[in-house]
């Protein structure tokens, strides 16, 4: 393993009710988070490929702890995201070279398919900065029950020469989803849009 | 139909010269705006939340206006964009939803009928919470140079019977993008995804 981790943190929430009414069955969702030290910390680097390669085995590693944090099969996996946090002596594009070129592949291994883009954001902060990991359906890009985002912090990390890495993964959309569009059962799932 | 109140909207303007390698020639300007509005459903369950979406609509739309004269006035310098949504403590998480509809379009429509889905999150929170808007190109999803992402909150909203709405728009790729992928310049244009 390329990747230095100094942590992994795991997050599952689950929502049983919502505006005084059950949500039946209870919507679920799952994030797993590494520290890991940025080897490019302090210094200005042309090539990123090292973080890539990271990025790669923590597309794999963090799917696999958030599914397993569900208790399902991969494939029951419904919508998912990804983000990243660099401590302050990185740039945002290292977090950029961890989640873009080569993270989706093992990801869409661990669940089985995946033909959505996989929504993502990033920044650069301090310890205990909040991460919103953006979530849509893995199938589907327009599917709206699951438009959604998590939010994941870690009171000490990242330090400034360490980059967090979450990966989100659901069983389900929203709690009470009911603003329309296109819905799960109506997923052709061809293009990784509709 | 419920009536939109508006109590507060915020504009915030970044313009970023360098991240620790060569200057850009052309500073990469991220532009966000946020209005807080009361929630009409904030208190209770109602089931029938849809039609306030069409009301949403000419706010969208003076929004996305306001955020393209904050970057010049010309639409065409707009790359980048998302939007995300604020629920407060009263109202449920699916009220921010009845955001997709109103906050996407309006961008589409006033950069001329952009193709690419429209990033987003959203979240519910109390005063002074901050969301991470994701971005990616307008045009096309995969454009991995233009996936991005500005942190937005207001410290006084939203309140309990509130919404905070944001957009956000950007003129550019990240400031030392070199991930490789899909560029800018490579995009077909046909399915909103390359």
């Amino acid at each position: 393993m390329k990747a230095k981790i100094r942590k992994i943190a795991t997050f599952v929430e689950e929502t049983s009710m919502e505006m005084g009414r059950k949500v039946d069955p209870p919507t679920r969702r799952a994030a797993a988070v590494a520290v890991i030290e940025n080897p490019y910390a302090g210094q200005y680097v042309e090539d990123l490929s090292e973080l890539m390669s990271i990025g790669e085995e923590l597309g794999e590693l963090l799917t696999q702890r958030a599914v397993a944090a569900l208790g399902i099969e991969g494939a029951y996996a419904e919508s998912y995201g990804k983000a990243a946090a660099v401590g302050e002596n990185g740039e945002l594009e290292h977090a950029a070279a961890i989640l873009h070129p080569k993270l989706g592949t093992p990801v869409r291994r661990v669940l089985g398919k995946g033909a959505a883009l996989i929504p993502s954001s990033k920044k650069r902060g301090g310890l205990g900065v909040v991460l919103d990991i953006p979530l849509g359906h893995k199938d589907a890009a327009f599917v709206r029950s699951h438009f959604d985002g998590m939010e994941v912090r870690i009171s000490d990390a990242p330090r400034a020469h360490e980059i967090m890495v979450a990966i989100a993964v659901t069983d389900s959309g929203r709690p009470l989803a009911r603003v329309g569009g296109l819905s799960k059962d109506q997923i052709k799932g061809e293009d990784g849009l509709r | 139909m419920p009536e939109v109140q508006v109590r507060k909207k915020v504009l915030m303007v970044e313009e970023i010269f360098h991240e620790g390698g060569p200057i850009a020639d052309k500073p990469q300007r991220r532009a966000a705006i946020l209005a807080v509005i009361r929630n009409p459903y904030a208190g209770s369950y109602v089931e029938k939340i849809e039609p306030f979406m069409d009301d949403l609509k000419p706010l969208g739309l003076e929004m996305a206006r306001a955020l393209v004269a904050a970057l010049g006035g010309d639409s065409k310098v707009v790359e980048g964009y998302g939007k995300g949504a604020i629920v407060g403590s009263a109202g449920e998480l699916e009220h921010g939803a009845l955001w997709h509809v109103p906050g996407g379009y309006a961008m589409r429509e006033i950069l001329g009928g952009a193709k690419a889905i429209v990033a987003s999150t959203k979240k519910v929170g109390g005063p002074g919470t901050r969301l991470d808007l994701p971005i990616t190109h307008i045009n096309a999803s995969y454009v991995r140079s233009h996936f991005d992402a500005m942190e937005v909150g207001i410290n006084d909203a939203p309140r309990a019977d509130e919404i905070v709405l944001a957009l956000v728009m950007t003129t550019g790729p990240r400031v030392h993008a070199r991930v490789g992928g899909l560029r800018a310049n490579e995009i077909k244009g046909e399915d909103g995804l390359r």
